[in-house]
């Protein structure tokens, strides 16, 4: 389904990635950690085709399309999603519209006429109830004053509503509290399925017990520098890194 | 449809001349002033220049009594010895007054021009608006074949108004009709002298509205359907005058989304509200004059006055939608008189390539416990230049007033600028006054995060751009406030690269 080979980007002449190859098949679940400013970040956006980041060599394709001249909002079209870090805020635009809005210029580009209000409604308190999200809470402005897990949920919901092929969830789990954690989890394993496919950014084991991937990999210094099954995660939670940035010093 | 009769009906007003023995008589009487002179105005444009027989003459033509043509000479004459205001923050080439006619009669439609004569882009703007194809042709001044049907709803809306014994009117005709009420509300609120150009609309003054509701009334409809197509034939020199009697209400919208490319470069207006006791105006301006092109070349220089009085318990409501315009100078305001009245202005400010937007309002505060309420929201792109200017003023005797201001400002790219200037006085030591400012520009960051949520760039400032003005933009009424949202978004197409 997604598809990177030999990708390298940089911003500001500054190469932050140096060389990543990844497979993700649908049905997969795969989780990424590595230390704070291995380019996890970045490797999401620029999956997403944040054009922050410049691609000066190799190529994402996502079920057999090269992505190179894709626009952001063309990816999302295409059932890219990325759970960001940190979601920024939108002010005066309420999560209802917002999502709105997202969900009609997707079915815009695929030809499609807007969602009839009855639908929407329909899929918005689903969602909703998926995510224990209160609907007042919809109402609000996007992400403005949400809390640090409420800005987390919110997230997940957005991703609920739009159910996307890949789904990049960047440090979900990092402000939920432990209620939410479980909540956004069983949320994330109901929606998937084995037509889909969801890469976990994250750094702590805790959330991979909640939704089990069947990949780990570690990133550092802008490359993939190991991967295994779930129990690499477990012996990263026991030894850190240092182990590895010696092995790959060498 | 509607609206055409209307413009119909209001182009009809100003060509036909009644010719009383009265007026024959009075028309004698000034004979000298206008002798060797009158030739001259017999065709429809005026030439060029501004002295007493030009407003006299104007004063003829619109078959005014001599009180009126008086009015308008004292005008002049204050006119004459004023400056042109130089403190705004707008800086543009000085228009030449002697080199502007100051009549010009209104065009009938070519009945050989049809909407394949006209710019495709302005088309594609007026689609993008949702404006009809026949209100298209009147706004390109095609000749439009449907009357039947606008027939029937415009005497309708004129059945409805008269039985409620509501004067809504041209103010040309209203002078005549209605002098005894013209006379005594014309510049009690903007005077004469007020300020430059509002001498010079006094004098030279062409067109405009006049409204009046009776006491107790409630206007049953916003006066808006009924007006929108007229505003965009109206001249360079506005006049309104619209007074709500004792405990009425109305609501009126003026402005026109659709652009106007009006060949006339200076627009120098003036609008009065009088708001008697217990008396509440609802007043909504959508601008959308030609800001010019995006070298900064044409474009309307925009001088308006508007300014309303509230009498005891009344309530005034300025909510205004500039987009246009190359240069704006506009400060809607109120003159809270009488005790517990209510002042509010509510306004979106757009300027994007080079236009220039001096707004803001004043707030009076003269009467005890009166209230206002300040919102601006400024939105600038491009290379663009947008000021708020604002005035709050408390007097001695207006125990316990209260005000609230709350300026924000949205930038998009880093050519533009935005301005604020508060200004407070009061005098009254029990004032409450709150002022809020905020700045922010749009970020990559939330456009990126649009973006992956499947919005593209154009509609991503749209999103963020309504949700910045939203507050503003729900002071509308509904169906202005999709145009104004719709516009909104047109206005600042093409702004991010
Ligand atoms: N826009 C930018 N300009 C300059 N440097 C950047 C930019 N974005 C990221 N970087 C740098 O790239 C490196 C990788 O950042 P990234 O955010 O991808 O790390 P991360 O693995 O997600 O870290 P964390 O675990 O802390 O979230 C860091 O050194 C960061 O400072
Ligand atoms: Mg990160």
């Amino acid at each position: 389904m997604l598809k990177i080979k030999d990708l390298h980007a940089s911003v500001d002449d500054k190469e932050i990635l140096r060389g990543i190859n990844l497979e993700v098949k649908a049905g997969e679940v795969h989780a990424i950690m590595g230390p704070n400013g291995s380019g996890k970040s970045t490797l999401a956006s620029v999956i997403a085709g944040n054009e922050r980041f410049e691609v000066t060599q190799g190529s994402i394709e996502l079920s057999g399309e090269d992505l190179e001249e894709v626009s952001p909002e063309e990816r999302a079209h295409k059932g890219v999603f990325l759970s960001f870090q940190y979601p920024v805020e939108i002010p005066g635009v309420s999560v209802t519209n917002f999502m709105k809005t997202a969900i009609n210029e997707s079915r815009k580009a695929k030809g499609l006429e807007d969602m009839p209000a009855k639908d929407m409604l329909k899929l918005i308190r689903e969602k909703s109830e998926l995510l224990e999200i209160d609907r007042k809470f919809l109402s609000r402005s996007l992400n403005e004053g949400f809390s640090g897990g409420e800005k987390k949920r919110n997230e997940i919901f957005q991703m609920a509503m739009l159910e996307p092929k890949v789904a990049i969830l960047d440090e979900t789990d990092s402000g939920l509290d432990i209620d939410a954690l479980r909540i956004v989890a069983s949320g994330v394993n109901k929606l998937k399925s084995k037509d889909n496919a969801v890469i976990l950014i994250t750094h702590y084991q805790r959330l991979l017990e909640y939704i089990v991937p069947d990949f780990v990999h570690v990133l550092h210094n802008g490359k993939i520098v190991k991967s295994g099954g779930k129990e690499l995660a477990l012996e990263l939670e026991e030894k850190g890194y240092d182990w590895l940035k010696q092995e790959t010093a060498v | 449809m509607s609206k055409f009769l209307t413009h119909f009906l209001f182009t009809y007003y100003i060509e036909y001349m009644a010719y009383t023995e009265e007026e024959l008589k009075k028309e004698l009487e000034t004979k000298e002033y206008e002798y060797g002179f009158y030739t001259d105005i017999e065709s429809d444009t005026f030439p060029v220049g501004l002295n007493e027989e030009i407003v006299i003459a104007i004063s003829k033509k619109k078959e005014e009594p001599e009180w009126m043509t008086q009015w308008r000479l004292e005008a002049f004459r204050i006119w004459e010895s004023m400056e042109e205001p130089t403190w705004a923050n707008v800086h543009y080439e000085k228009p030449d007054f002697q080199k502007i006619s100051y009549y010009s009669a209104p065009k009938s439609a070519d009945p050989n021009k049809t909407l394949d004569d006209v710019d495709p882009d302005l088309l594609e703007m007026y689609r993008k608006l949702g404006i009809s194809v026949d209100e298209q042709k009147k706004l390109q001044n095609v000749a439009v074949d449907i009357v039947v049907d606008s027939v029937s709803v415009a005497t309708t809306f004129k059945k409805t108004l008269a039985e409620k014994g509501i004067i809504f009117m041209p103010i040309s005709e209203a002078i005549k009709e209605h002098p005894e009420l013209v006379k005594k509300y014309i510049g009690s609120v903007v005077p004469q002298k007020d300020n430059f150009y509002a001498a010079l609309n006094s004098a030279v003054f062409t067109d405009g509205s006049f409204c009046y509701i009776p006491k107790g009334v409630r206007c049953p409809m916003e006066l808006s359907t009924y007006f929108r197509i007229n505003q965009a034939g109206t001249g360079q020199f506005e006049r309104t005058l619209l007074i709500a009697d004792e405990d009425s209400y109305v609501s009126y919208l003026e402005g026109c989304t659709a652009p106007s490319r009006d060949e006339n470069q200076l627009h120098a207006a003036v609008v009065e509200l009088i708001a008697l006791d217990g008396a509440e105006i609802k007043y909504s301006t959508v601008q959308n004059w030609f800001p010019g092109n995006s070298e900064g070349k044409g474009g309307v220089f925009n001088f308006v006055t508007k300014r309303a009085i509230c009498e005891k318990n009344a309530k005034v409501s300025w909510t205004q939608v500039e987009t246009g315009s190359a240069v704006t100078w506009k400060y809607p305001s109120c003159i809270l008189k009488g005790d517990n009245s209510i002042g509010e202005f509510y306004s979106i400010a757009v300027t994007n390539n080079y236009q220039q937007a001096d707004t803001g309002t004043k707030m009076i505060h003269l009467g005890k416990n009166t209230k206002s309420t300040i919102i601006s929201k400024g939105i600038s792109a491009g290379k663009s230049q947008n000021s708020y200017r604002g005035l709050v003023q408390i007097n001695s005797r207006a125990d316990g007033a209260r005000n609230f201001s709350q300026c924000d400002s949205l930038l998009m790219g880093n050519e533009c600028g935005a301005h604020t200037f508060p200004y407070i006085e009061a005098k009254n030591k029990t004032a409450m006054i709150e002022h809020e400012a905020t700045t922010s520009k749009i970020g990559e960051d939330q456009i990126f995060y649009c973006n992956q949520r499947g919005i593209d760039t154009e509609k991503a400032i749209a999103l963020i751009v309504n949700g910045f003005s939203k507050e503003v933009l729900n002071k509308l009424p509904m169906e202005f406030a999709v145009e104004a949202q719709k516009l909104l978004e047109i206005s600042l197409e093409g702004s991010v690269g």
